[in-house]
C-alpha cells in the first residue's frame, strides 16, 4: 500500500545533481532503489530459459542411476516445458559436497552416522538460461551405502539476480523445508532400525538355539564346519546388532548434537518426541544388550545409562525380548545382504513420514508461491510491508492485517513442524531460538565480559580464510564445540529473567558489550563471506572454539552465537582487506524501533533517538560489518554487501536504510559501486523475511478486485462521494437492492472504504435479507439488504427509516443515496467520477495511498496530547475543543465533514490502542449527529 | 450509544464518581449537533429496572418476564450478574440497603408472580434469603429504612423486617390489590388500590415489631389509581385513568387540589383531524407521575403535562408529545424533562417560555427519520392555549431511537449515561459521545504514559 505510486518517490535524486537539497527529504525507507542496471532495459527479456516460470525441483542421486530428478513444484509438465531436468539433476547434484567421513572411523567399531550438514549453492547454466539455489541434503537409509541418501531441492529461476539477492530467505526456507524432511527421515529411521532390531534380534535366538541344539548333540559336531559357520553367523547376528544398536543410539542423540547451521531451527516439541521415542526404543533394545541386568535390577534408566559398547552378551533370556513381538512378525535376516542393484530404494515419501513428507511439499509449495514475481514486484512488497509493519497502530484501519504474516515472521526462524505444534511452539520458541536473538547474548555477554578469546578468533579467521580460498568441507562433528543447541536452550532460559532486572552499571557495560552482538541479526543477513560463491557450506566459517568447559579462564569460549563470531570475523575480514567498500556501521538494534516511534510521537525526542544511534556505532568502529562477496564469473553482479546504517561515515548516496531504525535491515549496495545490485532478501532475526504474500495473496487478490469494483462505482455514481463519506466517518452504509449479485458486488466494492473492517471483515455484511435491527448497526458499518416487496419489506423499510439517523441508505435499484450533505474535499481525489484512472488495479494503489495518508494524519491527531486534554488544569474542555477544531481547520485545512472522518478514525484508533486485541468485546458503540439527510439522485 | 445528551460539564474528573449528584442532564442544543453513543444488551422483556450505587461502580439492575434479574455495569455496559430463581415474571424489584459499622451493603429485593420474594445479594449473584407460597403475587414493595422494615402489597399488605419474617398483615378487601406504596410522614403508608387511597399507621411495639391498622381511605378519585407519588414533605399526588390528578395533604390527608385532565383545548383544535372523536379513557389516563418538589409531570396518555405544585396550575403541556402511551417520565431540571412511549422513542423536552412569534416545533426536524409515517406527532399543538396565561411550551430538544419496542422504563445515571430498557428485549446505555472521547483520551494518555510509548 504504502509502496503505491502516489506516495513514494520515484526517483530520489535527479540527475542535475543535488544542487538543491530537498528540505524535507523522502525518509529512506520511502524510496524505491532505481533498477540496478540502469542501462539495461529492465523489460527486457534478459533470459533465454526453457522453462517459463519459477519451480522448484527436488532431485536425488541414486546410488543406482545416478542423479535424476524426482519432483517439482509446480507438479506440472508445462512449467518445466523443454527444459531438461535430468541434464540439470546431474548439473545440480553433482556437486561433490558430502565429503564427510562415512563408515568406520580409526577409534570405534561401529560404522558412524554421518551429520552432515545441509549446504547450499547457486549454480547456473547460461547455457540453459537457468539459475539455481541448491540445498544438498542428506537423509538416512538403513539399506543405502553408508546409510545416506543424498538429496538437495533447487530453486530454480531463469533470473540470477533473484536467486542471489533471495538468497537469505531462499536459504531460510529451504532450510525450514530440509529440517522437516530430515525431522521425518529420522523418524522413519528410528523406526526402520527397530524392525531391523527385532529381526536381528529373532534371528539371533534362532541362532542360538540351533547352536544349543548343537552343542547338545556332542562336542564332535562342535568343531564341524557347520557349526563353525553357525557360530560364525551368531557372532555376525551379535555384532549386527550391536551395530544397529549403536546407530538408534546415534540417531537418537542427533538433537543433543550441535548445530552449526543457524537456519536449522526444529520444533522442540518434534525433538522432545523424537528424543523420547528414541529413548524409549533404546530402553526396549537395551535390554538385549544387558540380558541378565535387565532382569536383576529392572531399572531402565540404569540400563540406558551403562548402555555398552560391544561387550558380550550372555544368552539366557533371549526368548523374552522375542516373545513381546506382538504386532510383528520378525523375519530371519539372511547372513549376506542383497545385492546391491537388487534391491528397490526407498522413495522419498518412504523415507520420510508421511506427515512429514507432505508438511514438507506444501512448505516448498508455499515457498514457491512466495517468490513468484519478479524481482522489483518481491523487492517492492517486502517493503511496502516493512513499512505497514512500522504503522501497527494504524494498520488496522485499511491495511489488510498483518498479524498471520507477523507470526510467520517471527515463524521463519521459528522451526516449522509438520505436524503442527505450532502453538506450543509459539510460546516455547519465542524469542526465536538458537542465536538469533541479540538479548539473550546480551545477558550472556553480561555474565562474561570478555567472552571472545584472541587465539580461538585468530584461528577462526584463518579458518574462514581457509573456506574462502578453497570450499571448505564439511568436518566431521567431533571436532565443532558450539553448541547451538544448549546455547539456544540457555538463552530461553535466561531470556525469561527478564532484562529489566539489570542495572544502570550493568546497563552501561551491556552497551558496550552490545556491540558485539548488536550485528546479530543484521549478520544474519549479510551474505556470509561463504555464502556467495556456487558453494555454500554454511557451517565451516562457524567453527568455533567454543569451550564444553566452563572455566572462568579467559581462554574458554563462551557460547557466543555464531553470528557474533561471523561478525568478528567479517571484522576481521575488513580490516584485511580494507579500501574494499565503503565501510557502513552497524546499529545496534536493541530499542530502536521503539525510539523512533516515539519520537514521531514527541517531537522532540526524535532527534535524541538518531544521535544516540550514531554514538553507539561510533564507540566501535571495528565492528564494521562489510562483507565482500568475491567476484565471480557467473554472477558478475557480486558486489560488496553492506548493512546500513544512518550514520555512516562515508557519505552513502546510495540508497541506505536505516536498519536500526527501520527495524529491519535492508542490505543493499554503496552507491560509490555503481549501485548495481539492490535489495536483497534483508531478514532479520524475528520482523524479517517476510514470505511474501503469505496468508494475504487472496486478501490482495481480492481487494484490487474490488478495487475495480470501486473505480467502478465512483465513475459510475455521481453521489460516490457522498457514499465514502459515511463509510469513512463511520455511518453505517445500507445498501439496499433487490438483485443479490449486484448488492453483493457493490459491498464487495465499498468495503475497502470501511475503516477497520476486522481481519475477516467482520463489520461488514453482504447480504441481509431479514430485517433489520439495532444490533445489525452495532456490528456492521457496511450492510448490503435484500429489498423485498412482501409485508416483510414494508416493515424492513419501516426499520430502516426508523434508524435512518445512524444509516446511509444506497439504493442499488433506484440508484439513490439518502445520507447527510458532504461537502468536504478530502475525498474529491479518490471519488473523482472523471478521474483518469482506468485499471482497478491502480485505483486500489491510489485509494490506499490516500487512506494511508489519512490514517497517518489521524494518528498525528490521536496522539498529539494537547489537542485532547486540557495542557493546565484551568482550562476547560471548550478551550481543549477550539484547540481542536483549529487544529483540524487550519494545520490540516479540514472542514466539518472531513473533521468527522478524522475524529471517527481517531476514535478507532484509540479504542484499538486501548483495547488491542478483541475490541469487540467492549461495548461496542456508535454514535449519532443531528443532522438532515438528503435524498440524492443520479 | 448514541451520545448525545448527558453533558458532563465537569470534566473528566476522575473516574469513579460514586454518586453523581453533582452534574446536572442536561441537553445539548440542537443547534450543534450533539451524538450519543449506544451500547446495548439483551433481556428479555423488561419491566422495570432499578438502580444500585454500591461499591464504586454505578449497576443497575433489570428485571424481566422471563424471572430473570440481570445486574449491569453502567459505565461499560457489562453484564455483571445474572439473578436466577424466579419461574415467572418479576412484578417489583427494589433496594434494601443494611448499614453495618463498616459496610454499606444493598440488597434487592424481587417480587415474581409465582407467588415469592427473594433477597439477592448483587455483588455475588446468591439468593439470600427467599419466601414462597404466598398468598397473592406481590405488586409493589416498599422499604422504610428508618423502621428497618419493608411492605409489600398485593392483595394483602405485609410488613417484614430485615430478616425477612413477617411482621404483621393486613388483607384488604378490594379485588385489585394495592398497587402502589408510598411512605408518609409520621409512619404512615399510603397504598393505593383500584379507586382509593388507604393510609394505614405504622406502629412500633416495645419488642420492635410492627404492626398496621387501617387508619383513612380517601376515595375521592372516580377511576383506578394509575400513580401515587410523594412530592414533597407535605405532599402527595395521585393520578387516575380517567386522568384525575389529585394533590393531598399528607398529614392530614385532605383534597389539596383535584385537576382533571381532559384536553379539552386541544381537542377542539384537533377537530381538524379525523380520527378524533371524544378523547377516549386511554388518552387521558394518567401513566406515570414523577415530580422534582416543585412540579409534577403527568404522562397522560400519549401526552405530557406538567403541573405547578406553588400555582397549582398547569405550566405547560403537550398533548401528543409521543405518537402512542408515554410509560415513564423524569423530571431532569425545572425546565427539562425526558419521557419515553411504547412507541420506541424517547424524547428530551424543555420548557420554553413561549417565543412571540410562535415558531411552530420543527416538524421537519424529526420528520425525516420517519418518512414511512406521519408525523403527526410532532403537530404541536401548543399555539391554540396562548389564552392561559403562564403557559409555556414544551418543546423538543431531541430524541433517542434505538428501540424497537415499547420503551418500558428509563433511569439516568447522570453522566455516566441513561439506560433504558423496552419491549424488544434490549437494555440500551446512552452516553453522551464528547465525554465518553475525553474519557478515551484521558485513557489513551495514560496508557502512553505507562508504556512509556507507543
Amino acid at each position: 500500500m504504502i509502496g503505491s505510486p502516489d506516495v513514494v518517490a520515484f526517483a530520489k535524486e535527479d540527475e542535475y545533481g543535488q544542487t538543491s537539497p530537498d528540505p524535507w527529504p523522502l525518509p529512506e525507507e520511502f524510496s524505491v532503489p532505481l533498477y540496478p542496471l540502469a542501462d539495461s532495459n529492465p523489460w527486457a527479456k534478459t533470459s533465454y530459459a526453457k522453462f517459463t516460470k519459477d519451480f522448484i525441483l527436488i532431485s536425488e542421486f541414486s546410488e543406482q542411476v545416478g542423479p535424476q530428478p524426482l519432483l517439482t513444484i509446480p507438479d506440472d509438465p508445462k512449467v518445466c516445458g523443454t527444459f531438461d531436468l535430468n541434464y540439470f539433476s546431474l548439473r545440480i547434484m553433482s556437486v561433490d559436497y558430502q565429503a564427510s567421513f562415512v563408515g568406520h572411523p580409526p577409534g570405534t567399531g561401529y560404522p558412524r552416522l554421518s551429520f552432515v550438514e545441509d549446504s547450499r549453492v547457486v549454480l547456473g547454466d547460461s547455457k540453459e538460461g537457468a539459475f539455481a539455489y541448491v540445498h544438498h541434503l542428506t537423509l538416512y537409509d538403513l539399506e543405502a551405502r553408508g546409510f545416506v541418501r543424498p538429496f538437495c531441492m533447487a530453486y530454480v529461476a531463469a533470473d540470477e539476480k533473484k536467486i542471489m539477492l533471495q538468497f537469505q530467505e531462499l536459504s531460510l526456507r529451504f532450510s525450514q523445508a530440509s529440517e522437516c524432511l530430515k525431522a521425518g527421515n529420522r523418524r522413519a529411521f528410528a523406526k526402520e532400525l527397530q524392525r531391523k532390531l527385532r529381526d536381528l534380534e529373532y534371528t539371533h535366538s534362532v541362532l542360538q538355539r540351533e547352536e544349543g541344539l548343537q552343542r547338545e548333540a556332542g562336542p564332535q559336531s562342535m568343531y564341524s564346519a557347520h557349526a563353525v559357520e553357525k557360530a560364525n553367523e551368531l557372532a555376525n547376528v551379535e555384532k549386527s546388532i550391536f551395530e544397529h544398536r549403536d546407530l538408534l543410539k546415534q540417531i537418537s542423540s542427533y538433537h543433543h548434537r550441535p548445530r552449526r547451521d543457524p537456519h536449522a531451527a526444529t520444533c522442540q516439541k518434534c525433538v522432545d518426541e523424537c528424543l523420547s521415542e528414541c529413548e524409549e526404543l533404546l530402553n526396549k533394545y537395551a535390554k538385549i544388550a544387558y540380558p541378565c541386568g535387565y532382569s536383576e535390577k529392572s531399572g531402565k534408566g540404569e540400563d540406558r545409562q551403562g548402555h555398552p559398547r560391544g561387550q558380550g552378551e550372555d544368552d539366557d533370556e533371549e526368548e523374552e525380548g522375542v516373545k513381546r513381538k506382538l504386532s510383528y512378525t520378525p523375519q530371519l535376516i539372511k547372513a549376506k545382504s542383497a545385492k546391491c542393484f537388487d534391491k528397490r530404494l526407498k522413495t522419498l515419501q518412504e523415507l520420510c513420514d508421511k506427515t512429514f513428507y507432505e508438511a514438507t511439499v506444501e512448505l516448498l509449495k508455499e515457498t514457491e508461491r512466495s517468490f513468484r514475481g519478479d524481482l522489483c514486484y518481491l523487492y517492492t512488497r517486502r517493503l511496502d510491508k516493512a513499512l505497514q509493519r512500522k504503522q501497527r497502530v494504524t494498520a488496522f484501519l485499511f491495511e489488510e492485517d498483518l498479524s498471520d504474516d507477523d507470526e510467520d515472521e517471527l515463524g521463519t526462524l521459528r522451526p516449522f513442524c509438520a505436524v503442527n505444534h505450532a502453538v506450543d511452539n509459539y510460546v516455547l520458541l519465542n524469542p526465536p531460538p538458537i542465536v538469533l536473538t541479540p538479548e539473550p547474548h546480551e545477558l550472556d555477554a553480561l555474565e562474561r565480559p570478555e567472552h571472545l578469546d584472541p587465539a580461538s578468533e585468530t584461528s577462526v579467521t584463518q579458518e574462514s580464510e581457509l573456506g574462502l580460498g578453497e570450499s571448505h568441507l564439511e568436518s566431521s562433528p567431533s571436532d565443532q564445540t558450539l553448541e547451538t543447541q544448549e546455547s539456544s536452550e540457555e538463552t530461553k532460559g535466561s531470556f525469561s529473567s527478564d532484562k529489566s532486572g539489570v542495572g544502570l552499571a550493568e546497563m552501561q557495560q551491556s552497551l558496550v558489550s552490545m556491540k558485539s552482538e548488536a550485528p546479530d541479526p543484521d549478520s544474519d543477513l549479510t551474505p556470509d563471506p561463504n555464502h556467495n560463491l556456487e558453494r555454500e557450506s554454511s557451517s565451516e566459517e562457524m567453527e568455533t572454539t567454543a569451550g564444553e568447559d566452563e572455566g572462568e579462564n579467559g581462554g574458554h569460549q563462551t557460547p557466543v552465537s555464531l553470528l557474533e563470531v561471523v561478525s568478528e570475523l567479517e571484522a576481521n575480514r575488513e580490516e584485511e582487506c580494507e579500501g574494499v567498500s565503503a565501510s557502513e556501521l552497524l546499529v545496534p538494534i536493541d530499542t530502536a524501533c521503539c525510539m523512533a516511534q516515539e519520537g514521531f510521537l514527541y517531537e522532540a525526542s526524535a532527534p535524541e533517538a538518531v544521535p544516540r544511534l550514531c554514538q553507539n556505532s561510533h564507540l566501535q568502529p571495528s565492528q564494521t560489518l562489510v562483507v565482500n562477496q568475491e567476484p565471480q564469473a557467473l554472477l558478475p553482479l557480486q558486489d560488496d554487501y553492506t548493512v546500513g546504517s544512518p550514520c555512516s561515515e562515508s557519505p552513502v548516496t546510495g540508497l541506505e536504510l536505516p536498519s536500526g531504525l527501520l527495524g529491519d535491515a535492508v542490505s543493499r549496495t554503496s552507491a560509490e559501486d555503481g549501485s548495481d545490485c539492490t535489495m536483497s532478501a534483508s531478514t532479520g532475526s524475528d520482523q524479517t523475511a517476510s514470505p511474501l504474500g503469505y496468508g494475504a495473496v487472496v486478501t490482495l487478490r481480492q481487494r484490487k478486485k474490488a478495487g475495480q469494483g470501486a473505480l467502478r462505482f465512483v465513475r459510475q455514481y455521481p453521489f460516490a462521494i457522498q457514499a465514502l463519506w459515511c463509510l469513512l466517518s463511520g455511518r453505517t452504509l445500507v445498501v439496499l437492492g433487490a438483485d443479490e449479485g449486484r448488492v453483493r458486488r457493490l459491498v464487495a466494492a465499498l468495503a475497502l472504504f470501511v475503516p477497520a473492517p476486522g481481519k475477516c471483515g467482520e463489520r461488514v455484511q453482504a447480504w441481509l435479507s431479514c430485517p433489520f435491527t439495532l444490533t445489525d448497526l452495532q456490528r456492521w458499518k457496511l450492510i448490503g439488504l435484500q429489498r423485498v416487496a412482501s409485508p416483510l419489506g414494508s416493515s424492513m423499510l419501516y426499520s430502516l427509516s426508523r434508524y435512518s439517523r445512524y444509516i446511509s441508505i444506497l439504493d442499488a435499484d433506484q440508484k439513490t443515496l439518502r445520507c447527510p450533505p458532504y461537502r468536504g474535499q478530502l475525498l474529491a481525489n479518490i471519488a473523482d467520477h472523471r478521474t483518469y484512472i482506468r485499471r482497478g488495479s491502480t485505483y486500489f494503489l491510489h485509494l490506499q495511498s490516500t487512506l494511508c495518508h489519512l490514517a497517518a494524519k489521524t494518528f498525528l491527531f490521536t496522539f498529539t496530547h494537547h489537542l485532547h486534554l486540557p495542557v493546565s488544569a484551568t482550562e476547560g474542555p471548550e478551550v481543549v475543543e477550539s484547540r481542536r477544531r483549529c487544529f483540524l481547520q487550519e494545520q490540516l485545512g479540514l472542514g466539518e465533514e472531513d473533521s468527522q472522518i478524522l475524529l471517527y478514525l481517531s476514535q478507532l484508533i484509540t479504542q484499538q490502542y486501548l483495547q488491542p486485541n478483541g475490541s469487540s468485546a467492549a461495548a461496542p458503540s456508535f454514535s449519532f449527529n443531528y443532522t438532515t439527510s438528503i435524498l440524492y439522485k443520479i | 450509544m448514541l451520545r448525545w445528551i448527558l453533558g458532563g460539564r465537569e470534566a473528566q474528573s476522575s473516574a469513579e464518581e460514586m454518586i453523581p449528584c453533582m452534574n446536572r442532564l442536561y441537553l445539548q442544543l440542537t443547534s450543534r449537533p450533539a451524538k450519543a453513543e449506544s451500547c446495548q444488551s439483551y433481556n428479555s422483556q423488561l419491566r422495570e429496572i432499578t438502580l444500585t450505587f454500591l461499591l464504586m461502580l454505578p449497576r443497575c439492575a433489570s428485571a424481566g418476564d422471563d424471572g430473570l434479574v440481570l445486574v449491569w455495569n453502567v459505565e461499560t455496559g457489562e453484564r455483571l450478574q445474572e439473578l436466577r430463581g424466579h419461574s415467572q415474571q418479576i412484578t417489583a424489584i427494589t433496594t434494601i440497603t443494611c448499614k453495618n459499622e463498616v459496610t454499606v451493603n444493598t440488597s434487592l429485593i424481587t417480587a415474581s408472580s409465582d407467588r415469592s420474594l427473594s433477597l439477592w445479594d448483587p455483588d455475588t449473584g446468591n439468593r439470600v434469603q427467599t419466601i414462597s407460597d404466598l398468598h397473592s403475587s406481590v405488586k409493589c414493595l416498599l422499604v422504610l429504612e428508618r423502621l428497618c422494615v419493608w411492605l409489600s402489597g398485593g392483595e394483602e399488605l405485609c410488613v417484614w423486617n430485615r430478616d425477612f419474617q413477617l411482621q404483621c398483615q393486613r388483607p384488604n378487601h378490594s379485588d385489585t390489590g394495592i398497587t402502589a406504596l408510598i411512605e408518609l410522614p409520621k409512619n404512615y403508608i399510603a397504598a393505593a388500590m383500584d379507586k382509593k387511597i388507604m393510609i394505614y399507621s405504622l406502629t412500633v411495639s416495645a419488642d420492635s415489631s410492627v404492626s398496621a391498622a387501617e387508619i383513612r381511605c380517601l376515595s375521592d378519585h372516580q377511576d383506578q389509581i394509575r400513580a401515587l407519588i410523594n412530592v414533597n414533605d407535605g405532599l402527595f399526588a395521585s393520578g387516575s385513568h380517567m386522568g384525575e390528578l389529585i394533590l393531598w395533604n399528607a398529614t392530614d390527608w385532605n383534597l389539596l387540589a383535584y385537576e382533571h385532565i381532559l384536553w379539552e383545548e386541544s381537542q377542539a383544535y384537533n377537530q381538524t383531524e379525523i380520527r378524533m372523536g371524544a378523547p377516549k379513557p386511554s388518552e387521558m389516563s394518567i401513566q406515570h407521575l414523577t415530580t422534582n418538589g416543585n412540579l409534577i409531570l403527568a404522562a397522560v396518555g400519549s401526552g405530557l403535562y406538567v403541573y405547578s405544585v406553588q400555582t397549582r396550575s398547569v405550566v405547560a403541556y403537550r398533548k401528543v408529545a409521543h405518537d402512542s402511551n408515554v410509560l415513564h417520565t423524569m423530571l431532569l431540571s425545572d425546565s427539562e424533562l425526558m419521557s419515553c412511549s411504547e412507541d420506541g422513542s424517547v424524547r428530551m423536552w424543555e420548557i420554553q417560555d413561549l417565543p412571540l412569534p410562535a415558531e411552530p416545533a420543527s416538524s421537519g426536524f424529526f420528520g425525516m427519520w420517519s418518512f414511512g409515517r406521519s408525523n403527526k406527532q410532532s403537530g404541536p399543538p401548543s399555539k391554540k392555549v396562548i389564552d392561559i396565561p403562564n403557559i409555556r411550551m414544551l418543546e423538543l430538544t431531541g430524541d433517542l431511537i434505538g428501540h424497537s419496542g415499547a420503551v418500558q422504563m428509563f433511569v439516568s445515571f447522570k453522566e455516566n449515561g441513561l439506560v433504558t430498557c423496552s419491549a424488544d428485549h434490549l437494555l440500551i446505555l446512552w452516553k453522551n459521545g464528547e465525554r465518553q472521547s475525553r474519557l478515551r483520551s484521558l485513557a489513551l494518555f495514560q496508557k502512553l504514559e505507562e508504556r512509556g510509548g507507543l
